[in-house]
């Protein structure tokens, strides 16, 4: 499938600090990417250049297969953005700038727009000086909604709505994914990755360290298991078994994915009565790669 | 416990705030030492500075400058540098305490920084009482080192008395300016409204004090502007003025406590009005987006600028009056006896006017790097929308009301001087007079664009060269600095109309200038990040 967007190489430095260290990201047509890492790890400093708005130090960045910087304006036609801090004109209601943004995007669909007000419960009458941090994502959100295009560009779209509006994005966002758009989804919030993205990208310190589907991130990780036998377990000796703990006929450990089958085996002359598998949790899968730790 | 903490906030401030007061304190305290310097060289003899008083005693230039307090014998060194330079300086600490205090009472509660502050074990106008008190050190800073350092040059004519009237007198407006400030940050919902309503209310004291200092005399003792001179510094030394203009600070002061007692945290006191739901048609491209931005600045400033006109307009009446009784002026200004004294004084004026018409001009252009800053630009510039359109909107915009500010003074002084005058000027000559100045607004307009699209770190130096300019026109001729030093600027460039012949050259080889100017602001801009640093 074609690649909407292609980020090869991409370093970014602002002086001597380097924001950015030969990051790689694909998105690929119909893909919704979950972009996540730590608070300063170079999520937005790769969207501004996806956006043009930064110039790479070092490196291509290409969006339907042109240049961001170069092409910046031809591209975003098709692009629809929403930052993480939306920064409002105080003097102007919420209703008009959702106007002017849906109008300098280049679409017009009054009757989407209308919709949307309605489902994300907003009073576009007001001045923006006055919205609180969620109703100031709400603007940018149905601005961008009620745009048509065809790559939307999400930087932790959420992280001020409350968890009934949080519902109303999913949704939004399934729509998008039925439709065959393309959604880079920067995102903290864990529920909304998981129901939301096919892929994952992690970025940390300006590195990509982990690209790959959910599943396969899994993979990566131990899974945690709890058996339950009837005859007292002596001499445990198996392979690749790691955190263990016993507790009379109950044993606990983590065992990386692929070594699953051999360990149980091994139990299985104690006779087991019980057996509990966790897949390890997303939350500590992000855990290990925000803290950076080997898990 | 309303005032808990008010100290401590007063040491964060002096910590945030003395790199730019120290700039501040130095250049104006600097400039009115070296000038107290080299005064007594320039207008020594007698004879030197009865010339200079007989031009200084001209209601055009008392209604600019102030008035002179004394005269013949008493018209000294010391009172010539009084006239000169006191309401001008006054002005320049008033901007300096409005933007002081501003920036750390409704600026920074704009930005939510009280709201941090606040949740603290802070007391609710410890904020207000902790700018206040850094606006207080600040000004008595200034004063004593004005007064002292004035006396501390051992000037014949400038004592220690006079000296320390005049730098206490400084500093107690500049606290003045800074309650005014204060004040308007409690009723404005924005930082930028209260700088422009404080900026209004100088204006407005400025030209009461105007129009005080040459006809109705009660006028100048209802503005603090009018005020400042009722000290007559190296004369008099009268002190009540100082303490009359600390105690309107202090009442306003408290008003402004109390406003702020009474109000919730991020609130004017004119409550925020519904608006439209849906955008106009107007307002749905750049270029409209980037009117309604400025509409208010527009707006303001056309009239600002009218009045401005106008006030300058009244005074023409009494040039006549003025030199039917003085047969030695009349000497002086009609020694170029075909052009009358109005359209000599007008001459002046208009470079004057042109000064002040840049200011808005440049307002228009810096917005851009303002919207930038404030990281709303990123919103627009992620749309299928070019930088260079969006920047040729604020240029385009710059341009259209460089031209509309120059006729509104134009119209506003050929208006009222046609009113007052037997012989008024013909509007076509004021006009010419006032349109051929645009070419060098437009340079400092393209030095603007320039440091947008280069440096957009220190945009503000297009405000110090203006300040310069400012300077050695206005003061360059005064202070004897070199010919070259006052011909360099833009503004002293341009034919003074209609004394001087108008020609296109200079006029062309400005606009030329501004556009290579623009040309390289513009390429720069379309090369560089877009950041809010």
């Amino acid at each position: 499938m074609k690649n909407i967007v292609k980020i090869d190489n991409l370093t970014k430095k602002f002086g001597d600090f380097t924001a950015l260290d030969g990051v790689n990201l694909e998105l690929k047509k119909g893909e919704i990417l979950g972009f996540i890492g730590p608070n300063g790890a170079g999520k937005t400093t790769t969207i501004r250049c996806l956006l043009g708005i930064l110039q790479a130090t070092k490196g291509t960045v290409t969006a339907f297969e042109k240049d961001a910087w170069k092409n910046a304006v031809e591209i975003h036609e098709k692009i629809v953005y929403v930052p993480g801090d939306v920064n409002l004109w105080d003097n102007l209601t919420g209703g008009e700038v959702i106007d002017l943004f849906i109008k300098l995007q280049g679409s017009k669909n009054k009757k989407k727009k209308e919709e949307l007000i309605k489902r994300f419960d907003f009073d576009p009458s007001k001045k923006c000086g006055t919205y609180s941090k969620g109703n100031r994502q709400k603007v940018a959100l149905i601005a961008a909604f009620a745009s048509d295009a065809e790559l939307y560009i999400l930087d932790e779209p959420t992280s001020g709505l409350d968890p009934l509006m949080g519902l109303v994005f999913k949704e939004c966002v399934l729509d998008l994914k039925k439709q065959g758009k393309t959604v880079l989804l920067s995102s903290h919030i864990l529920s909304e990755v998981e129901e939301l993205c096919n892929n994952i990208s992690i970025i940390r310190n300006g590195k990509i360290i982990e690209t790959g589907t959910l599943d396969e991130l899994r993979h990566l990780k131990r899974t945690r298991v709890k058996i339950e036998t009837k005859d007292h377990i002596k001499d445990l000796k198996i392979k690749n078994i790691h955190d263990i703990e016993q507790n009379g006929n109950i044993i606990e450990f983590t065992v990386d994915s692929s070594e699953l089958a051999k360990a149980i085996s091994s139990l299985d002359k104690y006779e087991i009565t019980n057996l509990v598998c966790v897949p390890p949790s997303l939350e500590e899968l992000f855990m290990t790669h925000y803290k950076g730790g080997e898990g | 416990m309303l005032f808990k903490n008010s100290f401590n906030l007063a040491k964060l401030y002096l910590r945030r705030e003395w790199k730019s007061s120290l700039v501040w304190l130095v250049l104006l305290i600097s400039l009115t030492v070296y000038v107290a310097v080299i005064f007594p060289n320039l207008y020594g003899e007698p004879a030197d500075r009865a010339g200079m008083a007989e031009t200084l005693q001209n209601p055009a230039m008392v209604a600019m400058i102030g008035p002179a307090y004394a005269t013949g014998e008493d018209y000294t060194a010391g009172v010539m540098f009084v006239q000169m330079m006191f309401l001008f300086t006054t002005i320049a600490v008033a901007v300096m305490n409005i933007f002081l205090v501003v920036r750390h009472t409704r600026k920074d509660e704009e930005v939510g920084r009280i709201e941090v502050i606040r949740s603290l074990p802070v007391g609710k106008l410890a904020n207000l009482a902790g700018t206040l008190l850094l606006c207080v050190v600040v000004n008595t800073i200034l004063a004593l080192v004005i007064g002292f350092g004035i006396y501390a040059m051992q000037i014949e004519n400038m004592d220690l008395a006079g000296s320390l009237v005049y730098g206490a007198t400084l500093g107690a407006s500049g606290i003045l300016f800074g309650s005014i400030a204060a004040f308007f940050s409690q009723t404005c919902s924005t930082s930028r409204g209260a700088v422009s309503f404080s900026l209004m209310v100088l204006g407005i004291m400025y030209l009461l004090r105007a129009v005080g200092d040459v006809s109705i005399s009660v006028l100048s003792y209802v503005s603090p502007l009018g005020l400042i001179m009722k000290t007559e510094p190296y004369y008099n030394n009268f002190w009540w003025p100082v303490l009359v203009i600390l105690g309107l600070a202090v009442v306003i002061s408290i008003k402004a406590f109390y406003l702020n007692s009474i109000r919730d945290l991020g609130a004017g006191l004119i409550p925020a009005k519904r608006g439209r739901r849906e955008a106009s048609k107007c307002l749905q491209s750049p270029m409209g987006l980037s009117l309604r931005l400025l509409k208010g600045t527009l707006i303001t400033w056309l009239i600002v600028l009218l009045v401005f006109g106008v006030s300058y307009g009244a005074v023409f009446g009494d040039i006549e009056t003025f030199l039917d009784g003085s047969e030695m002026m009349q000497q002086i200004f009609l020694s170029n006896d075909q052009f009358t004294i109005s359209e000599q004084f007008m001459s002046f004026l208009m470079v004057i006017m042109s000064v002040v018409t840049t200011v808005p001009v440049l307002m228009i252009m810096l917005k851009i790097r303002t919207e930038e800053k404030k990281g709303r630009l990123e919103a627009i510039y992620a749309k299928r929308i070019s930088r260079s359109k969006v920047l040729f909107n604020y240029l385009f915009i710059s341009i259209v009301s460089s031209v509309l500010f120059v006729n509104a003074s134009v119209f506003g002084l050929w208006s009222a001087q046609y009113a007052v005058m037997a012989e008024p000027i013909a509007y076509q000559t004021i006009l010419i007079a006032g349109m051929s100045f645009l070419p060098a607004m437009w340079v400092l307009l393209g030095f603007a664009v320039l440091l947008i699209g280069l440096a957009p770190k220190i945009t503000k130096l297009v405000w110090a060269a203006l300040g310069l300019f400012f300077f050695l026109v206005y003061m360059g001729a005064m202070l004897d600095l070199p010919e070259w030093l006052i011909n360099s600027t833009p503004f002293s460039s341009i034919p003074q109309y209609p004394v001087e012949t108008f020609t296109w050259t200079p006029l062309l080889i400005l606009t030329g200038i501004a556009a290579a100017l623009i040309t390289i602001g513009f390429i720069g801009y379309k090369k560089r990040d877009i950041s809010s640093q």
